[in-house]
């Protein structure tokens, strides 16, 4: 209980100076002013929200490996947040760019390959309501799961590659050109902060998801006697 | 006739458990059937008997303890590899195709399960089950019991050592079901293992010489007796 | 039996039960051609802009045609529980899953291989002279299209709402497909190669990490 609470206020304060840090730390940007501030939240948000992926896929080669529904339970969690990371990604996107560019959005490799795997996400978490059985559910959706990484990788490939005659503006630049030192010192912060968010909402969410189970079991129990 | 099976193989259950979610269609149950004997599983609806069975055809995965075949090929005595033994599997569904013909349908499983000259087999296993007739018709224009037939000449396309079977009486006609007595009776005598689960006292019940009962996931009773098997297969088919 | 034996003979099934009936390759036929023309309707056909769109919109149809002819793959089998027959006969269950995706890949290719000459005349596009290269890039694609929608399909059949699930599954994933097949599509047809043996590379990697995914993980898609 103690340990949770004291995470907890551990999140919020990274969180509140890494909040702190883009706004009074870094300096403005030359170009963009105030908006590009921005960039740290969305950027580290797009950080945190790929390495949940990549948890969900690990998750996802143990559950099929060893089966225990431990993993289900880590891989949904983890899924969820990856979800929501990136959802936050693609909406302060567009917030961004308007202002910045004049449009709202633009077909390139990273972007579109970010709302694909959002798309895959999004099927991943309704395939698992579509299944009843726990262990169907959780071996399915692990085995789509495993596919969508996979296929992410290609996405980005494919459109990198093949759609170069239509060139974009690069709406956020790369995370480390033209940075002066705070402005790095401040997204890495960031992303560290961020990283501290997602690990904190998986393992509430993971808790839930355990509790879920347990009361499953127990009420299969009572059905039986 | 049914010549004999040339490797006699057992089942072994050690701790079998399923669970599905929170609920337990098995809870550690561990069983001995020798080879060459015939059993039988008798228990209500939801007792675990088809889970068993699926679980010894390897069709389902158990969540816990292990299903394994040990055999041995009697005269020299050498133990066939128990990931080797194939059983033959019959359900209710019947598990052929509706599109193919008889023949078609059996010319297939032959063929991958790799059975040496698979035509003259599928002849001959035809002509057993008295589809010689209707070898070219589609089995979707077969009756019931036409098809059932269709099933048990696929489940022993092989001659296993094993056969299992669930419930395999559903649907048939009393002439269907003394058909199906008397090829079980030539497999038992051929000496193929035979594990089937059954609903209720009946001319196939009555080849067996152990009857398991289960209830909710676990072995109730098991007996030889005669008096005591009667009171076994009584008990279900409620 | 062997896997490429098995195969074969699964194939061999896979086969005769369609073109006994045809109602798979009917239906596909006929569904790309209902796209193709409502497609036409939302541009002029004829313009050069519709020239560079046509290979997109041509793979568009392919791709919803193949949501949907490919969700009977495995729900047929459960008519009869067939599977289960299957699973107990084969040595290696991938065998399963490379007949259908063989079938499939074949069916694909009739369809698009038919549809080829009705789509050159309706966006007037000339195929001569680099029919051979269309072939590569059709069979390419299909190919990465029945493996990826053999392997969902096993999946979308033991869940709710499976019609509308295939699809949904699908077409996210194949992205990758959809974008460099159309592209290479768009040149060949446009006389422009350049992008060609990028595509071409790009198609069989596609193909390969999906059929080691599919080998792999395939026998796992099959448990009960």
């Amino acid at each position: 209980m103690w340990k949770r609470a004291i995470f907890a206020a551990i999140v919020v304060s990274l969180m509140g100076a890494a909040a702190y840090a883009s706004f009074f730390i870094a300096p403005t940007e030359a170009t963009m002013g105030t908006l590009q501030r921005i960039f740290y939240f969305h950027a580290a948000a797009a950080w945190a929200g790929m390495t949940a992926f990549s948890v969900t896929f690990v998750a996802n080669l143990l559950y099929v490996w060893q089966r225990k529904p431990r993993w289900d339970s880590l891989g949904v969690s983890s899924a969820e947040v990856g979800l929501a990371f990136i959802t936050t990604v693609l909406i302060t996107g567009p917030i961004w760019a308007k202002p910045a560019w004049g449009i709202y959005w633009t077909w390139d490799a990273r972007l579109t390959s970010t709302f694909v795997l959002w798309l895959l996400y999004i099927c991943y978490l309704l395939l698992r309501t579509l299944i009843e059985e726990p262990d169907r559910r959780a071996l399915l959706s692990a085995l789509f799961g495993i596919f969508s990484f996979l296929d992410v990788p290609l996405v980005f490939g494919a459109i990198r590659w093949f759609r170069t005659q239509h060139p974009a503006p690069v709406i956020m630049g790369d995370g480390n050109s033209g940075l002066n030192p705070t402005m790095k010192a401040t997204f890495f912060f960031s992303v560290l902060a961020m990283h501290v968010l997602m690990v904190f909402l998986i393992m509430e969410r993971n808790r839930l998801e355990k509790m879920r189970f347990e009361v499953d079991v127990i009420r299969h129990e009572l059905e039986v006697a | 006739m049914t010549p004999r099976v040339s490797y006699p193989a057992g089942i072994r259950f050690e701790n079998v458990e399923k669970r599905y979610g929170g609920l337990y269609a098995l809870r550690r149950v561990s069983l001995d059937v020798a080879p060459g004997e015939c059993v039988v599983l008798a228990g209500r609806n939801g007792s675990g008997k088809t889970t068993l069975l699926r679980i010894a055809a390897r069709l389902v995965r158990p969540s816990g303890g292990n299903v394994s075949y040990s055999g041995s090929s009697g005269a020299s005595g050498d133990e066939k590899p128990s990931d080797r033994v194939r059983p033959g599997f019959v359900a209710h569904a019947t598990m052929v195709y509706d599109e193919l013909s008889a023949e078609e349908n059996l010319l297939l499983f032959a063929r991958l399960q790799g059975v040496e000259r698979p035509k003259e087999r599928v002849a001959a296993l035809l002509e057993e089950v008295s589809l010689t007739e209707r070898r070219r018709s589609l089995v979707r224009t077969f009756s019931r019991g036409m098809r059932q037939r269709v099933a048990i000449a696929r489940a022993i396309l092989t001659q296993p050592s094993v056969l299992l079977l669930d419930e395999p009486v559903t649907g048939l006609d009393s002439q269907g079901i003394a058909w199906l007595a008397e090829t079980l009776r030539g497999m038992r005598n051929a000496g193929c293992t035979l594990l089937m689960s059954l609903h209720g006292e009946s001319e196939i019940s009555a080849l067996a010489t152990r009857g398991i009962r289960l209830d909710a996931g676990s072995v109730v009773d098991d007996t030889s007796a005669g008096a005591a098997m009667s009171a076994v297969l009584a008990g279900a088919g409620e | 039996m062997s896997l490429l034996a098995n195969t074969g003979v699964l194939l061999g099934k896979e086969l005769k039960t369609e073109f006994r009936s045809r109602e798979l390759l009917t239906t596909t036929i006929i569904f790309v051609i209902i796209v193709l023309v409502l497609f036409s309707f939302t541009f002029d056909p004829l313009s050069d802009e519709a020239r560079r769109f046509g290979s997109g919109l041509l793979w568009l149809a392919f791709l919803f045609a193949a949501s949907l002819m490919l969700q009977p793959c495995f729900l047929r089998e459960q008519t009869n529980d067939t599977l289960s027959a299957l699973r107990l006969s084969v040595s290696d269950p991938f065998a399963i899953f490379l007949a259908k995706l063989a079938a499939n890949t074949l069916f694909l290719m009739v369809t698009e291989l038919l549809l080829l000459p009705v789509f050159a005349v309706m966006y007037s596009v000339s195929v001569v002279g680099v029919l051979p290269w269309l072939v590569l890039v059709f069979f390419l694609g299909s190919l990465g299209v029945s493996i990826a929608g053999t392997a969902l399909s096993s999946i979308s059949a033991q869940a709710r709402m499976r019609e509308l699930l295939l699809p949904l599954l699908l077409l996210p994933m194949l992205t990758p497909i959809l974008i460099a097949s159309t592209e290479v599509t768009a040149a060949l047809l446009d006389r422009s190669p350049y992008v060609l043996w990028k595509g071409i590379g790009f198609l069989v990697a596609f193909d390969i990490v999906f059929l080691t995914a599919l080998w792999l993980f395939g026998e796992y898609l099959l448990e009960e």
